[in-house]
Parts: C-alpha cells; structure tokens; sequence
C-alpha cells in the first residue's frame, strides 16, 4: 500500500490553484470538470512530479466548515509539507504576503511553520528529521 | 484571585507553559501543545494542555485574543505582583551594581 493522493478542503477551487502553484510552487496535474461547477484539481511536487497528488477538494459539505473552523481557531494544520529550509521558506512566503499563525520554531531536529492557506485551512512546513 | 494565582503556579506544567510565552507571547493552542510535547518532551493531550490554560487564563496569567479565525494566547505577568506586594522584595541595589 502507499499514499497516492490526499486532500484538502478548498472554499473556492480557482482560487487554491492559484494559491498552492503561483504561491506555493506545486504543479496541476490533473483538471477534471465534475458536475457544474466542481472539479477533480489535483496538484504535486515539481520536484515529484509522479509523487503524492494533493486533491483540492471542494469544501461544500455542511461537516466541513465547523470541522475547519474548530481546527483552525486552535491552530491545527490540516496537511504538512516538507520543505529544505522552514526559515527560507518562511521568508519567501512572507513577501508574498502568506499569514503565518506560527514562525517558525526550532524543536531538537524538526523546524516547523504554520500559515493559512487562504482556502480555509492552515498547512505546517516542517523540515525532515535528519 | 490571589488564591488562583498560586494555584496556578503551583503546577510545573503551567510553569513551563508560562516559560515557553514568556519566550515568545501570541501562541495558538498547536504551538504551545508542539512546544510542551517537542521541547520539553511532556506527553500531555490537548485537552490537557487546555486545562491548564484555563487555570493560568482564571488567574489572569494568560489572556486570550481572537484575530479573525485564528486565536492567540498571550503571557500577562502583572498578576505576579501580588507576590511582591504580600511579601515585599527589599529594594535591589542600582542597576550598576546588579547582578544576574
């Protein structure tokens, strides 16, 4: 068994396409049109391009609103990216004007960083242990 | 509320909780619950974590602050003078000759 794909709950999917590749950096892989307005918007890695696809997911159910809401009031990241350099990262986002509710943070060998995604989640960047 | 005060740092959990926003005030709930489990290795739930707050917050030690969606936890230490007040400190030297 492996991870193939994961997902994200987006408010408005034209909206994180823009966010998660202008911003983020990822690359649409698949673009499917599904009933009227929703589609099947998975993005991935530049780097992994046949890697773990993120699905970004449209947030419509009645569930998912107060589930995001409650997660993010607290503070709790819905998805975790690995990144080279959390500082790095952080900074560059930061110009772009990406709000982070956390900065990043040294704990023994793991640097983490917790922003909003402007779809209505937060993500955490962390580094991998080495 | 003085009573609050000492219940609430009598607990050294709370007291490393104090310590981790006195490095840096404005923590969600995630990070100071990442601090306690990464730092300082104690294995304690979020719900825990939220308990203690709830004592340092009824002993006026933490407020909380909502911006937007998000909401923040911030170190208030004015209440610490109750301490000095019940048993004053006698007046330091000037800040020449202190030492820490």
């Amino acid at each position: 068994m492996k991870i193939h794909l994961t997902s994200v709950f987006v408010d408005d999917q034209a909206k994180a396409e823009r966010f998660y590749t202008e911003i983020l950096g990822f690359v649409k892989k698949h673009d499917v049109p599904l009933g009227e307005t929703d589609r099947w918007l998975t993005v991935v890695s530049p780097h992994e391009p046949a890697g773990t696809e993120l699905l970004l997911e449209p947030a419509g159910h009645p569930a998912v609103k107060p589930y995001r809401d409650a997660l993010v009031q607290d503070g709790i990241p819905l998805a975790q990216f690995a990144v080279d350099d959390v500082q790095a990262e952080y900074a560059r986002l930061r110009g772009l004007g990406v709000h982070f509710t956390q900065e990043p943070l040294e704990m023994g060998p793991v640097t983490t960083a917790v922003f909003d995604d402007t779809c209505g989640n937060l993500i955490q960047i962390a580094t991998e242990p080495k | 509320m003085a009573d609050d005060l000492f219940k609430a740092l009598a607990d050294p959990t709370r007291r490393t909780i104090l310590d981790e926003l006195t490095e840096k005030s404005g923590q969600t709930l995630f990070e100071i619950c990442s601090r306690l489990s990464m730092k300082h290795q104690l294995g304690i739930s979020r719900q825990g974590v939220s308990q203690h707050l709830a004592v340092l917050e009824a002993a006026g030690l933490v407020e909380t602050r909502r911006e937007g969606r998000y909401k923040f936890h911030d170190l208030n230490t004015t209440p610490l003078r109750h301490i000095t007040e019940r048993w004053p400190v006698p007046d330091t030297p000037g800040p020449e000759k202190s030492t820490s």
